[in-house]
């Protein structure tokens, strides 16, 4: 009997091994949207201080497009902005911004400072619009396909690994899908 | 041509690695005496490949060169130079080739001890293990990998990471991590020798304590710099790369109770090595957490399932053949001493299974969330209250044990008379503990509880001492007694006083500190724990590679006038990352701790201050807890002729 408690160990650590396995396959900073292949929530949002172009759901409508959910309180939108202004340089492709929970004036002047990548931009001070895209945090990203329903979310800022390996090919096949 | 040489070092290393693992042991079983003799000096060889690899990797960071792909991640022209050759093991691959020299490091270490089957065999599961590893860099993480053209300029290490603690925190952690291999390696040679013994015991302890030494000073300074660096006051987060670091320090602790067991009563031999082989493989476990992603923290610099999967193929092949074996061998073990419940070898059990028990809890506490993910798909953090609630009652229950098992005796001892022996540290830990319930109150009583119980726990320790060198005789008769005692003993003392103070520190920083926050303009008073800060001026200061919001603040205690310091936000413009410098001033009895956030707009800036009691504590306490075990790993001084009462009470 004493022979086989030796065993134990052995068998307690394949069924860890199995387990870190399936885990591995398991992104942990994904979150699963319940939004996807679902058309775009509706909604128009005023625009910034500053800006001109307010955002509303016909502007993306009909487009394939981004749509960024930032602050500039948020330290993970600011690493995620010289990204957001490569892809604007770049890329023709449809970039709008849903400013999270700002106070009047702060996101213009962090645009200002930074640069604006964006198309149009929301202003989304009381975070309603955010709630029916099922945001958590900023900065999160939706790329929505031509016939408007959201086709990806990023949950975190993209970075170029994350632009190029994951965002690009959804909006590349987005772009094919549209011009047939 | 830097680059290339070391990549090519980096496969002759490979090479004599692999050799290092089969042929010697060819030998060892052919009783070649000659190629078994290899396995020394295939070790030496490959200390120093991966030493000129390592040397190739620090000059290309030195000289900025920005053709290597490795230096434009994590470098920057305009970095300060110290953290140009730092961020050699800054970064992901370059911190895999620091983790191979130090295996090549211990497989010297081993490589210089008395010949012998056991070092033959020991070398070649040693060498095994390096093989695997400089096989993860060359073919997942090539740290020379070049990139054409060159860059103009890098992309700077991550500011967080620029930081003297952070210069020496890997690499003792690493020691610690890696030193557990060694002693991997000797039960993996003790299995297949069938022998697990005194001899295997005095071999394998100094390893076993020089990577818990490492491991505590890297621990240590991995929570100095979270409290220094991350502005939030605290010391320990139960982030899940913290606990990974954790959980082979409380296996080793256990291991190195046992081992003494084993050498001493030749017991628990199935169990000393099962923990041996548990030390390394929640070390590897660590390595995995962190280079794989599996787990979100703030340690984790990349998802890359890759290299996740090389890994957990090492480690599969590591732990599972290295259980296989257990099962296989560890059944061959025959105990030789007996002994009975109340004495040292029963508190040392007690001992270990409490150990045991916290390292299963913090496992748990860190892998639940995957557990669950995998199996429902939900998302879930396991949080500081869960650790709290189950850690706590064990570490007391531990501090508890520590007195009576200091005092009992080996094989036989009288619990009764242990208790009453401890006595004056019962007494001792009553005054502490009213003192703290007085000071502190109405903060938690546990905590004072907890106090109290350290202060019993280091007072059994030092009632031992006392009693060994017969302290209320003379003076001089005490001195030479204490020289006389076994180096192990004293290092257990200081070990286990160290503990203690390491736990009224903790207690200190964790509970009974005091916190405020408050919107600053210039002018504007904070208070906390009897300091008062007056914000000065409030300067952007331009650094090296970063520009710094600089906060001065005059400081006075009871309205005492002290001297100016200063806390700074910094903003690394490569990175596009703030990084917070709190300004802490630190005394014996506590440290006035302040963090400058955002400012908001006409408001003023958020500051936060916090009296922290006793953190002092818990870095001299885990100075103690790794000078004690420097001292009992030192070899034993040259026994004297015999001097008459040194016969008595034979030392542990």
């Amino acid at each position: 009997m004493s022979r086989l408690f030796l065993y134990l160990p052995l068998a307690l650590f394949a069924l860890l091994a199995a387990w870190f396995a399936v885990g591995l396959r398991h992104d942990p900073s994904r979150i699963p949207s319940v939004l996807i292949d679902k058309p775009l929530p509706e909604f128009s949002l005023p625009a910034i201080e500053g800006h001109d172009n307010a955002l509303s759901s016909e502007n993306i409508v009909g487009e394939v497009a981004l749509v960024n959910v930032f602050a500039s309180w948020c330290v993970p939108c600011a690493i995620e902005h010289p990204q957001l202004m490569k892809i604007a340089a770049e890329e023709d492709l449809l970039i709008t911004g849903i400013n999270w929970k700002e106070r009047p004036g702060d996101g213009a002047a962090w645009l200002r400072r930074l640069g604006d990548p964006y198309n149009y931009i929301g202003d989304d001070a009381d975070g309603r619009v955010a709630i029916d895209f099922g945001v958590t945090g900023a900065p999160e990203t939706f790329v929505v396909g031509h016939d408007g329903r959201i086709r990806y979310k990023q949950v975190g800022p993209i970075t170029e690994q994350i632009w190029t390996e994951d965002i690009k090919p959804v909006v590349d096949q987005l772009r094919k899908e549209a011009e047939k | 041509m830097i680059a290339e040489l070391g990549n090519f070092a980096l496969i002759v290393a490979l090479m004599a690695a692999l050799w290092q693992a089969v042929f010697p042991l060819m030998g060892a079983v052919r009783r070649d005496r000659a190629l078994a003799a290899g396995s020394a000096n295939s070790a030496l060889a490959q200390l120093a490949l991966i030493a000129f690899a390592f040397g190739c990797l620090t000059i290309a960071y030195a000289q900025s060169d920005f053709s290597v792909a490795n230096v434009v991640q994590n470098s920057h022209s305009a970095k300060p130079f110290v953290y140009k050759l730092t961020g050699v093991w800054g970064n992901h691959e370059g911190s895999m080739l620091l983790w191979v020299l130090i295996l090549a490091v211990f497989g010297a270490a081993v490589a210089m001890t008395r010949a012998g089957s056991l070092k033959v065999v020991t070398l070649a599961a040693q060498g095994a293990i390096a093989a695997a590893f400089i096989a993860f860099i060359l073919f997942t993480s090539n740290p020379f990998e070049r990139v054409l053209p060159a860059a103009s300029d890098g992309m700077d290490l991550n500011p967080l990471l620029q930081d003297p603690g952070l210069i020496i925190h890997p690499p003792f952690l690493y020691l610690g991590y890696v030193g557990y291999s060694v002693t991997f390696a000797y039960a993996i040679a003790g299995l297949i020798r069938g022998r697990i013994d005194a001899e295997w015991a005095r071999a394998v302890r100094p390893f076993a304590l020089a990577a818990w030494v490492f491991l505590t000073i890297g621990i240590a300074i991995g929570s100095w710099w979270a409290y220094y660096e991350l502005g939030w006051g605290g010391f320990w987060a139960w982030d899940p790369v913290e606990n990974a670091s954790f959980m082979p320090w409380l296996a080793g602790t256990a291991f190195l109770h046992s081992v003494r067991v084993v050498e001493k009563r030749g017991a628990l031999k199935v169990w000393t090595v099962l923990l041996a082989i548990l030390a390394f493989s929640l070390s590897l476990v660590g390595t995995f957490l962190v280079r794989s992603g599996i787990l979100t923290s703030v340690h984790a610099f990349a998802v890359d399932p890759e290299r996740g999967m090389f890994i957990l193929a090492i480690l599969a092949l590591a732990i599972g053949g290295a259980l296989t074996l257990f099962a296989l061998r560890a059944g061959a073990l025959r105990a030789e001493g007996a002994f009975q419940p109340a004495s040292r070898e029963g508190a040392l059990i007690v001992n270990n299974v409490l150990l045991v028990t916290m390292t299963a809890t913090v496992f748990i506490g860190t892998f639940y969330p995957l557990f669950i993910d995998v199996l429902t798909g939900e998302r879930l953090t396991v949080g500081a209250p869960y650790f709290n609630a189950v850690f706590a009652p064990l570490t007391l229950l531990l501090l508890f044990a520590m007195a009576p098992g200091a005092v009992l005796a080996w094989k036989k001892g009288r619990l009764g008379a242990a208790f009453r022996q401890a006595a004056p540290a019962a007494g001792a830990a009553a005054v502490a503990m009213i003192i703290a319930l007085w000071m502190t109150w109405p903060k938690s009583a546990a905590a004072a509880f907890a106090a109290g119980l350290a202060v019993w726990a280091g007072g059994g320790a030092l009632i031992e001492l006392a009693r060994r060198v017969d302290l209320f005789s003379s003076p001089k008769r005490s001195l030479a007694r204490f020289a006389g005692l076994p180096r192990s003993f004293i290092g257990m003392t200081i070990a286990h006083v160290g503990m203690a103070v390491v736990i009224i520190g903790a207690m200190g920083a964790g509970v009974w500190r005091t916190e405020t926050v408050r919107l600053m303009n210039i002018g504007d008073v904070i208070s906390a724990g009897g300091y008062e800060a007056t914000l000065k001026s409030v300067d952007e200061v331009q650094g090296p590679n970063f520009i710094s919001e600089t906060a001065t603040f005059d400081i006075s205690r009871n309205g005492r006038q002290l001297d100016s310091f200063a806390a700074e936000r910094r903003y690394y413009p490569v990175r596009q990352m703030q990084t917070t410098e709190a300004a802490i001033r630190t005394t014996f009895f506590g440290d006035f701790y302040l963090s400058v956030g955002e400012r908001q707009t006409e408001a003023g800036w958020a500051v936060k201050a916090w009296y922290n009691p006793l953190v002092l504590w818990l870095w001299l306490g885990s100075g103690l807890l790794a000078l004690g075990g420097v001292v009992a790993a030192l070899p034993a001084a040259q026994r004297k002729p015999v001097q008459s009462p040194a016969a008595e009470g034979a030392p542990a």
